[in-house]
């Protein structure tokens, strides 16, 4: 009888070991010369490669000037290479980091590193626990104690202005009721402070519009003392029943009015600082300055954007559409220009905006837009049932957003998020062209100073800014990462 | 609400015009475009149309737009070249280039551009590159110097116009040819090389029409004089900057997108054409790259758009975009508010145009499904 046509009367061939028992040279052929082209391609961009580090080496490290006190140091006189003059470097850093910061009083910038620093890694960190006071501490007292360091503080602010405050805060307290009672029985209970609200609303508003004694927290007499009664009336109405004295509302509100009057009078402390007008900050100071203030300004802002675009409401749909698109349609630059020499044109006469808050200003705007779009994109990624859901519980819509919908959003555009933080970082360069020295500005100056006049002065310059501004934006880039990673609950397929 | 917000930016417009207008009074100004008649009274170092000092504003910011035009259509399509070879080289099997491409990208993508500018400019051009007496050249019609480039300038004659007729018809031919290719190969199946038909017709015709006239075309070379060159077409050492810092930086960011195009591409797509026996080079022209295209264009659009609102950095190193031209119009007149709306008014029709290209483009390539 035969065997069967398919029985194997061979034996198999053997099959190549595993890949982790493979040898170096196979791991080479396999990824570096695997074909011709392949293997042409590494030795080309292999030899580039190679030349290119030891030219790089060469020019930071074996020519490089280490030491000397003026570009004498870094001229080569019997003809032998000179790579890095990094002399210069360490002359310059001083003026690269704190600008023409008043020498003596470099270390409230320091301080005031130290202290973001300390707010910072633990925010970032996410094991660490208190993130809400972290928020606190980084959105609130560490700006205020950043501003008063950094200026010197000793505003002088009138008694009028914490009169206004207080005037103000008592004229939101009207709204108070409406929120803790409902709309309905609200207004019926403080009818009169409503009345009295509106009555100081309208004459503070008229007030303005004629521009009668028009200060920035002065309110005049007749519209303060209406509101201090219309607060009056509706904390009464708040406190006398026994609901609106445990309510979250009452409890913001007071806190709110605690803090605004404390940092008032933080900013109004003489604490016998050398004031620092805005003029003399400079190098990384200002970058950061300028970065940070537009990341912490531009999130909020977008968000509210984005939720703009996504309104049911369509004036609000139209404002916020209209304000991102003409936004994303102009260059930066154009927005710094309007910011710089349009804004004062805006402004009533007399009010007098600083160079260095105009270009926050226009920064925070420029790229609120960019962030609208990308929290846009998470709110669509936001699957339809997480909104019906949200409303089927019941949820108000400023509650289905902070509670359902804008952790889910976020988390989806945090790279995007990072990414637009870094291009803003980038972009802050930009504020050189309307006269602010940031840190490529100050090196700019720096480089030019005749003291240190060398063929390799700028080089070296150049070269330790890059550094300086990439390792910036890659460890950002890289913490984007991590992010993802570590929120990626999802199923990855 | 709505009401509400609506009140409130009628009331900030209000308040705006009101001290706009007591603003300007107050400065002995008024608001207008009268002043884009006069005369401008300064020269501008690159023009591609006739431009003297005596020339209008206007003239002038017309100008600074086709600079703007011509330092973003050549960054578009050097960053496009560029970025497309990185992000395909990024996917290398060959890990060394796939580690170059990587290098490249985490550097030039984390580095500011402008800083990228002034490296390029006041570092590589001016300082290493030689001064016009001892500039680099090209088999001697070319020359590179810390002043430029300078390279032959071709001079069109009497009867060059047959070129341009030929061109013409080239590409309606080629079009049609296309079109007639498409018919057959869905008809009948049978492929017809359309690329390289048309590319020939482009290159005949216009040679042929040239041929017929006699070849009126003749070259400007430039001249060495004691001291620097007479004669040719000058490339100005800002446009040279400009034109390498940003090809190089937004090249980082399509070749990110390219990538990301083409890892979107199922793997299942390009074993499904291996099994119906396409080769290699089949399966990337006709399987991968057409759905890769799609997950990449709309980012392209809007990297292209950034190229071109970036080419406004060219005011920092003194190239005459529409920016710099404006910045100087601002400085001698003080129109503030007039220029910064000119400015935004041609940076938002751009904006526009390109924006509606994407959405055409997307429209078309949407899958259509069921």
């Amino acid at each position: 009888m035969v065997l069967a046509t398919y029985v194997r009367d061979l034996e198999a061939p053997k099959l190549p070991p595993p890949s982790n028992l493979k040898s170096i040279r196979h791991h080479l052929r396999e990824n570096y010369f695997s074909s011709l082209g392949s293997g042409a391609m590494t030795v080309v961009l292999g030899s580039l490669l190679l030349w290119l580090a030891w030219r790089i080496v060469g020019f930071a490290i074996i020519d490089a000037v280490w030491t000397g006190t003026s570009s004498e140091a870094c001229v080569s006189t019997d003809g032998t290479v000179i790579g890095a003059c990094w002399p210069v470097v360490s002359q310059k850093f001083g003026q690269w980091i704190y600008g023409f910061y008043p020498v003596a009083e470099r270390w409230r910038i320091n301080i005031c590193a130290v202290a973001f620093v300390a707010g910072l890694v633990p925010m970032l960190t996410p094991s660490v626990p208190y993130k809400m006071v972290n928020v606190v501490y980084l959105l609130v007292v560490f700006p205020l104690a950043a501003f008063v360091l950094l200026t010197g503080g000793n505003f002088d602010l009138s008694p009028g202005s914490y009169a206004g405050v207080v005037c103000l805060a008592l004229l939101v307290a009207a709204s108070l009721p409406l929120l803790i009672f409902g709309v309905d029985e609200g207004t019926s209970r403080n009818s009169l402070g409503l009345a009295l609200a509106g009555a100081a609303f309208i004459l503070w508003g008229a007030s303005f519009i004629s521009q009668v004694d028009f200060t920035v927290f002065g309110v005049s007499l007749d519209s303060g003392l209406l509101s201090v009664a219309s607060g009056c009336v509706s904390l009464w109405v708040i406190l006398s029943d026994s609901v609106g004295r445990r309510s979250r509302a009452l409890r913001f509100w007071s806190v709110g009015i605690v803090a605004l009057l404390a940092s008032m009078l933080l900013l109004d402390i003489d604490f016998g600082l050398v004031p620092v007008e805005t003029a003399q900050w400079g190098g990384l100071t200002v970058t950061l300055v300028v970065s940070i203030t537009g990341i912490a300004a531009s999130l909020p802002l977008g968000i509210l954007l984005a939720l703009g675009r996504q309104s049911n409401m369509p004036a609000i749909r139209i404002m916020s559409v209209g304000f991102i698109e003409f936004v994303r349609g102009v260059p930066l630059i154009t927005v710094l220009f309007m910011a710089s020499v349009m804004l004062p044109l805006f402004l009533p006469p007399g009010m007098n905006f600083d160079k260095l808050l105009r270009a926050l200003v226009g920064v925070a705007l420029f790229s609120s837009a960019y962030m609208a779009e990308v929290v846009r994109g998470g709110l669509q990624a936001v699957p339809k049932g997480q909104y019906e859901g949200a409303t089927a519980l019941g949820l108000s819509y400023w509650q289905m957003m902070a509670k359902i919908i804008l952790p889910q959003a976020l988390k989806i555009s945090i790279p995007n998020i990072v990414s637009n933080f870094i291009v803003l970082f980038k972009d802050t360069t930009l504020v050189l062209i309307i006269g602010l020295f940031d840190l490529l500005a100050m090196a700019q100056t720096g480089l030019r100073d005749a003291a240190w006049a060398s063929p390799v002065t700028a080089s070296t310059g150049y070269l330790a800014i890059a550094l300086i501004y990439w390792a910036f934006c890659f460890s950002m880039s890289r913490y984007a990462i991590y992010t993802e990673r570590r929120l990626h609950t999802g199923h990855k397929r | 609400m709505q009401a509400l917000a609506v009140v409130v930016l009628l009331f900030l417009f209000f308040e705006v015009t009101q001290n706009m207008r007591s603003n300007l009074s107050r400065m002995n100004q008024d608001f207008g475009f009268a002043f884009l008649s006069k005369s401008a009274g300064f020269d501008i170092v690159q023009a591609l149309v006739p431009y003297s000092t005596g020339s209008s504003y206007s003239r002038a910011l017309f100008v600074g737009f086709l600079n703007t035009l011509l330092i973003s259509a050549l960054c578009i399509v050097a960053a496009t070249f560029l970025g497309f070879l990185v992000g395909v080289m990024r996917l290398s099997k060959n890990r060394l280039a796939a580690g170059v491409a990587t290098l490249y990208i985490e550097f030039f993508r984390n580095v500011p551009v402008l800083l990228q500018i002034f490296v390029w400019y006041s570092l590589v051009i001016l300082q290493i590159l030689p001064a016009p007496k001892n500039a680099l050249a090209v088999f001697d019609i070319a020359y590179l110097s810390n002043r430029g480039m300078i390279m032959p300038l071709p001079i069109f004659g009497e009867g060059a116009i047959y070129g341009l007729v030929g061109l013409v018809s080239a590409i309606v031919g080629g079009l049609a040819l296309v079109f007639w290719a498409n018919y057959r190969q869905n008809s009948t199946g049978k492929p017809f090389p359309k690329f390289w038909g048309s590319l020939g017709l482009v290159i005949v015709f216009p040679f042929c029409g040239l041929a017929l006239a006699g070849f009126p075309i003749t070259f400007d070379v430039p001249v060495r004089t004691a001291f620097s060159f007479s004669g040719g077409l000058v490339v100005v050492p800002e446009l040279m900057a400009l034109f390498l810092a940003l090809s190089i930086y937004y090249a980082t960011y399509i070749a990110e997108a390219v990538r990301a195009g083409i890892q979107a591409v199922n793997h299942g797509q390009t074993e499904a054409a291996h099994a119906l026996g396409l080769t290699r080079g089949q399966t990337l022209r006709k399987v991968v790259i057409p759905q890769a295209m799609r997950v990449v264009v709309p980012p392209l659009i809007s990297i292209y758009l950034g190229i071109t609102k970036a080419s406004s950095l060219a005011v920092a190193i003194g190239y005459p975009d529409l920016i710099a031209i404006g910045g100087t119009v601002l400085n001698q007149t003080g129109k503030a508010i007039e220029l910064v709306s000119i400015w935004m008014v041609i940076y938002l029709c751009i904006s526009l145009i390109m924006s509606s290209l994407m959405n055409w483009f997307n429209n078309r390539m949407k899958l259509v499904e069921r």
